[in-house]
């Protein structure tokens, strides 16, 4: 290991802190990750020096906003290595961006009849927009099936995909499973059937590299938060052959061209999308994030945090009575691993761990379906990024046997 | 080591009703009954009341959840077993007040309920702990007429 990881969690201020008197050790990087500094630097700076709105005004300061913030998306193009400018788009996150498509792109392609794919292990963000879209056009809504593992069922994916299915829409990796899904060739598979793929990037871009055109992903969405970012900034990386076909999905200030009485044209792509004033300061800060991490380098983060489950996975394993959702083999998978300790429910494993200082995440993780396809209610679930060590790893375990102790034979 | 906090949480008698619930199962006669989901977390009660004359004959709860909200529906019958409607209101929201951290007047009729007071430390677990309170309130709404429906936890 090159990187100092060590040294690296020191530009985290917040994990320098003791929850219930413990060291806090931050294990829900799934859910939202922790910024660091350079991030936080960077959006003070904006507003200490530069905020103003974009696009409009010839004043310096608006000048100066204006250039940042398309800095900032020029960023994101160079790190998804996207072909162009034009084709990202700013949004709210990961949510926002699915549900701009389930309008917009479902308007385009979707017809009665027709057929949209996702699968069993998705994100109700990427489960309801097109659900709803479905029943708005009178369309067929079909899951593609997981295997024993936990991975995505080729036979069954081959099944789901046919001549009739417009849109296929997969998550890159599993939020619960960690599971990393085959997106060229599924990509390659559904453009052979005349379809159209949507990658839900949340937890693939903050933890390797991604390169939208390797991928050949049609739309790819992802959030600023998760990747060490502020709330409320995320992505939409389309192809322009689609976006320059889209109807925008929002109208008003910022995305026009000319405005008349009864119609009004558009502005070119990307701005065509992007109506109001946008988050400047969050996509300023997603700059500052991916900054940071190029520095520590993508290839990197992801060696780092198959390190640490290669080193967990025996651990866990050798507890008797612990059950890990999803894939054992670390190249299969991320660094989020969803569990539960027979006759103990989730909810009260991670009251117990909290009194640990260990923080992880328990409930159905916002993928009921996967829940009733896997048949639990709900999971515990830790997810580690680049801050978190190998001793967190030994915490965890740690605090793992003890819970297990503490629920199943008390404390004496 | 911090786990022993937990036993502000989880005591003996807690625990007690979670490995061996009181009145788990189903009625062969409910006048009432409901179903109700914590959506957040995937915990699921049925709570079912035999009613006669204003009266709690007779109770059970069944479903699936978290140690906190399982022996909270196993105390819940036992604090309501007998009682009238009104009483068993009463309970309802004085249960609701101590797992908040107000004091209860009528802790005796609470019973072992008021061993659940130690969540009020854990603002997290609350909604656990009054899901089959919430259950019952549901339930007995419609005078113990007979409701069978499913209900969504606010
Ligand atoms: C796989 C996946 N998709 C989508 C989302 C939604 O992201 P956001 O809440 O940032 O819009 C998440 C995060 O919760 C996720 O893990």
């Amino acid at each position: 290991m090159t990187v100092p990881y060590e040294e690296l969690k020191k530009d985290f201020k917040i994990l320098d802190q003791h929850v219930n008197d413990e060291p806090l050790v931050y294990l829900d990087n799934a859910a939202t990750t922790q910024k660091p500094d350079a991030v936080l630097k960077a959006v003070e700076a904006y507003y200490n020096t530069s905020n103003a709105n974009v696009h409009r005004g010839v004043h310096t300061l608006a000048e100066r906003a204006t250039t940042q913030f398309e800095g900032a998306r020029e960023k994101v193009r160079r790190f998804i290595n996207a072909p162009e400018t034009a084709e990202v788009l700013f949004t709210r996150g990961t949510t926002t961006s699915l549900n701009w498509l389930a309008q917009s792109l479902g308007d385009l392609v979707v017809k009665p009849g027709d057929e949209i794919v996702i699968s069993f292990m998705e994100h109700h963000s990427n489960i309801i927009p097109w659900q709803q879209l479905a029943k708005r056009k009178g369309a067929i809504l079909k899951y593609i099936e997981l295997t024993d593992e936990g991975m995505l069922d080729w036979n069954d994916l081959e099944n789901k995909i046919t001549d009739k299915t417009k849109i296929v829409s997969l998550t890159h990796v599993s939020n619960v499973l960690g599971v990393v899904n085959p997106i060229r060739k599924i990509a390659d598979y559904v453009h052979g059937k005349g379809g159209l793929l949507v990658v839900d990037g949340a937890q693939a871009v903050p933890h390797m590299p991604v390169d939208v055109q390797e991928l050949d992903a049609d739309f790819y969405a992802f959030s600023g938060h998760k990747m060490m970012a502020p709330t409320g900034i995320g992505v939409l990386y389309g192809k322009r052959q689609w976006l320059d076909q889209m109807e925008p999905v929002e109208y008003g200030g910022e995305m026009i061209d000319f405005v008349e009485l009864l119609d009004s044209t558009w502005k070119e792509l990307p701005w065509k999308f992007e109506a109001g004033t946008p988050n400047i300061a969050g996509a300023i800060g997603l700059g500052a994030a991916i900054d940071y991490l190029e520095n520590v380098g993508m290839s990197e983060i992801m060696d780092h945090e198959q390190n640490l489950v290669a080193y967990l996975m025996p651990k866990l394993e050798e507890i008797e009575g612990l059950t890990i959702f999803g894939p054992h083999k670390t190249e299969d998978r991320t660094g989020v691993i969803a569990f539960n300790i027979d006759g103990v429910h989730p909810h009260d494993v991670a009251t117990a761990m909290d009194m640990e200082g260990v923080a992880v995440r328990a409930g159905h993780h916002c993928a009921q379906p996967l829940m009733n396809y896997l048949n639990q209610p709900a999971t515990a679930r830790a997810s580690f990024y680049l801050y978190n060590t190998l001793a967190d790893a030994d915490k965890f375990v740690e605090a793992l046997k003890a819970t297990k102790e503490f629920f199943l034979h008390g404390l004496d | 080591m911090a786990l022993t906090k937990l036993d502000q949480l989880y005591r003996a008698v807690i625990l007690d009703h979670s490995k061996h619930p009181r009145k788990q199962g189903v009625l062969d006669k409910a006048t009432a009954q409901i179903e109700l989901k914590n959506p957040t977390c995937g915990d699921v009660i049925q709570v079912q009341l035999a009613i006669e004359d204003n009266m709690i004959k007779d109770v059970r709860f069944d479903g699936s959840g978290c140690t906190i909200s399982m022996s909270s529906a196993s105390m819940m019958t036992e604090a309501i077993l007998g009682k009238s409607i009104d009483e068993a209101l009463m309970l309802a929201d004085e249960f609701s007040g101590v797992v908040q951290g107000k004091e209860a007047v009528h802790q005796k009729e609470l019973g072992d309920a008021m061993m659940l007071s130690g969540v009020s430390k854990f603002p997290a677990r609350i909604k656990c702990a009054t899901l089959s309170w919430k259950a019952l309130e549901k339930a007995l709404e419609t005078d113990g007429t007979g409701v069978d429906g499913q209900l969504k936890h606010d």
